[in-house]
């Protein structure tokens, strides 16, 4: 180790964290190294999940026991590299050298140790102390690795941490060492890489021309790195505190050397190779893992779309098999005798105060919670393609079919489940890295079939078509699959320029799924459901319900059904009258209130039941049209808020809503007529 | 040993087949990202899958890495 170069600079910093009481712990890691089982591990359920300020990106932090005191625990974005590809690189940058964690636990994987090292190395840079954690020994052993932490300690400088996160193993030991350099103890001299030498000469150069501009909290060496790399954001901060003449002959330099950045990722992968040459034995090159006999069916193009399909139609079966009957029992046997009950002791209440609480929040936001069921079994089996390693594969079987909206696989994941709901499918195309593709992603999401869309349809569908049903069924959602395909393509060529966004995605090993994991990944985003439902649902549901209230309580002559009045001239061109609009109308906080709001307006038909009554007020054609628009109609309330929610503009969101609208009326105007034309 | 000096696009490379990499054309943000994934002049990179359209699959210092056949196509090697 005669190239190393033990930096002076990075001594531990532990006043800013001890004073304040509680220590601040960082963890970073690259995706797939097992940093969030490690997460999950030490915070259990005293974590909370929100955004880091002004962006979409999740900010994970929770409470801990650290050898007896209570310590918080950051869990900073899974990134690659510490350039700022991406809002989540400059964001966990940015904590390390603003926030100043008291230590930072690197998280790496010992299977996988010369790539999970690159961001160790970006890490070291930071001046931050740091502690490695050796991951994933267990895999490291199946794949026939050897792995020595002591020669990798003494070939870095800093402490190494042997650990299987997903067993619990090493990390009362981690949190020792974690200890230990927090109070300043044990060596601490990490060797800093260097810049391929034959860029030596320029770097210095860079840093000669901004030392005493360089502004705080930045270290000096690191500044001349990233402005070597390209790094937008570092290039951007350094043009505006250089004076202009320093900053032209800067420019000129770094025009010089554009390709320097490979010059310094290279000096970091030949410094990772130097540590991981002296402590990694590696098998022979060239046997097949299971990863790799796996992939030859996954991700092969034929079979791996039939896998897809297949794991697909399972994750519906069980929907549809346990969830539905959920749904549908919670719904008669919780939200009705509730409403019942709530209505039986406010009989003293004036008659708007009863209706608002039965029909307004019992009625709107109860049949949003019912659906909870059908969401959890579809955040499980999510969560579980997820953590065994089989999204990656989705994603790249997906790969060719999304080039024709100018997308890439990774957009599949999002739009997979929206099939359960378009909420989680919105906030999923967070892991999309290219702001386009997720802005486009997010404008054609609606329109994957939603569950709530599915029930109207197999309520209405049946009355109508009988033994066709079923057919009618999967032609609605083969319809709102080529609506989004198409609309996608088109909003690719208009609105994006047809631009593709690189599609590079690391294919992780196969492991055994942990279940902590799974849990706690289910249970944070139906807590957010929930959450949605108590706020935002329930204003609209208030409101839709005030309009069919006011002025008289007669849903008949409200508010709303002047407004469907007013409106069915549109109606008028897809065969509805002003109850099916008003209807369509109601389905804005929840899809499914289509049918509750039909229940009411034909309250009084002398016929049996609803479903009855519906074939016979209206034509076929009138029920396939209901059913197209209902496909296509505007995003539900709760998609629309965390559309404005992810995209943080009104502008997109309006374009999302007047887009379904217009897809709406169009298809079912066109399908209205073609059936009439028809004769169906 | 004799070099002959065969560049070709990472896209052509045959399954099975090993190359090492000589330059990126890309653009400098997409190259970026490579280079963080271990895509350095002069690593060794191997063909995992590649049919000839659509995506592919390489292992890069021991990671497997998918690349849209447009990214690949943009990346030399010999």
């Amino acid at each position: 180790m005669s190239d190393c170069h033990p930096s002076v600079t990075a001594v531990p910093s532990t006043q800013a964290s001890l004073t304040t009481g509680t220590p601040v712990i960082a963890l970073a890691g690259q995706p797939n190294m097992g940093k969030s089982t490690l997460f999950n591990l030490l915070t259990g359920l005293n974590q909370h999940v929100g955004n880091w300020p002004g962006k979409t990106v999740e900010r994970r932090q929770g409470t801990f026991d650290f050898n007896g005191q209570p310590a918080l625990l950051v869990d900073l974005p899974g990134t690659y590299s510490l350039t700022a590809n991406s809002p989540e690189e400059v964001i966990a940058r940015e904590f390390i050298l603003r926030e100043k964690p008291a230590v930072v636990v690197a998280v790496v994987s010992a299977a996988n140790l010369e790539r999970s090292m690159y961001l160790v190395a970006e890490l070291a840079a930071l001046e931050a102390p740091l502690v490695v954690a050796l991951n994933m020994m267990d895999v490291a052993e199946q794949e026939g690795i050897v792995v020595d932490a002591h020669v990798l300690e003494a070939a870095l400088g800093l402490p190494v941490v042997p650990m299987i996160a997903s067993r619990a193993v090493g990390v009362k030991d981690l949190l020792r060492v974690v200890e230990k350099v927090m109070m300043g103890e044990g060596t601490y001299s990490p060797c800093l890489p260097e810049i391929r030498p034959d860029h030596q000469e320029v770097l210095e150069k860079i840093r000669a021309q901004i030392n005493g501009y360089v502004p705080d909290p930045y270290p000096l060496r690191w500044i001349a790195l990233k402005l070597l790399e390209g790094d937008v954001e570092v290039t951007r901060f350094m043009q505006s505190a250089l004076p202009p003449a320093k900053w032209d002959e800067v420019h000129q330099i770094l025009m010089a050397h554009d390709d320097a950045f490979l010059a310094v990722a290279s000096g970091r992968y030949e410094w990772i190779g130097r540590i991981v040459r002296a402590a990694v034995r590696q098998p022979r090159v060239g046997q097949i893992g299971l990863t790799g006999r796996l992939d030859r069916w996954a991700a092969h193009p034929v079979w791996g779309l039939i896998i897809l399909a297949a794991v697909l139609g399972l994750v519906f079966w069980l929907t549809f098999t346990i969830g539905s009957p959920l749904q549908q029992w919670l719904d008669e046997n919780a939200v009705a005798p509730l409403a019942g009950w709530a209505g039986d002791h406010l009989a003293w209440a004036p008659f708007w105060l009863r209706g608002m609480v039965v029909d307004g929040i019992i009625g709107g936001v109860g049949s949003v919670l019912t659906f909870l069921p059908i969401l959890v079994i579809f955040f499980a089996a999510f969560a579980l393609l997820e953590d065994v390693g089989y999204m990656a594969r989705a994603a790249y079987v997906m790969d060719n079919v999304m080039h024709v909206m100018g997308l890439h696989g990774k957009s599949f994941l999002p739009l997979f489940l929206g099939f359960g709901c378009n909420v989680p499918a919105v906030m999923g195309t967070r892991v999309i890295d290219s702001p386009t593709a997720r802005l486009l992603t997010i404008l054609i999401a609606p329109l994957v079939p939603c569950t709530a869309r599915m029930a109207v349809v197999a309520f209405i569908a049946p009355a109508f078509f009988g033994r066709n049903a079923t057919l009618v069924t999967w032609g609605m959602v083969l319809l709102s699959l080529a609506a989004l395909v198409g609309s996608g393509a088109l909003l690719n060529k208009v609105l994006f320029k047809g631009q593709r966004s690189a599609f590079i995605m690391e294919m992780p090993l196969y492991h055994i799924p942990n279940l902590r994991t799974i849990g706690l990944l289910v249970w944070q985003r139906s807590i957010s459901f929930v959450k949605k439902a108590g706020t935002a649902i329930l204003a609209m549901s208030l409101l839709v319900w005030a309009l069919s209230y006011l002025p008289n309580g007669d849903l008949n002559t409200s508010l709303l059904a002047r407004l469907g009045h007013f409106l069915e001239p549109v109606g008028r061109w897809m065969g509805f009258d002003w109850r099916l609009t008003v209807a369509l109308i109601t389905s804005f906080p929840a899809k499914e209130n289509i049918i509750a709001t039909l229940g009411v307006l034909f309250a009084n038909s002398p016929d049996s039941g609803l479903a009855a009554t519906l074939a016979s007020t209206f034509s076929t054609a009138t029920a396939l049209s209901f059913l197209v628009v209902t496909m296509l109609f505007i995003p539900c309330m709760a998609t629309v808020a965390v559309t404005k929610q992810e995209t943080n503009s009104w502008k997109w969101t309006l374009i999302s809503i007047f887009l379904m609208l217009g897809l709406s009326i169009a298809g079912g105007t066109l399908v209205y007529h073609l059936a009439m034309w028809t004769g169906v | 040993m004799p070099e002959p000096s065969t560049r070709k696009s990472l896209s052509e490379l045959a399954v099975g087949e090993a190359a090492i990499v000589h330059a990126f054309q890309g653009g400098r943000a997409v190259n970026n990202r490579l280079a963080s994934l271990g895509f350095t002049p002069g690593v060794q990179i191997t063909m995992i899958q590649n049919f000839g359209w659509g995506p592919l699959i390489v292992i890069v210092r021991g990671t497997r890495v998918a690349l849209g056949r447009g990214e690949a196509s943009q990346i030399i090697v010999e």
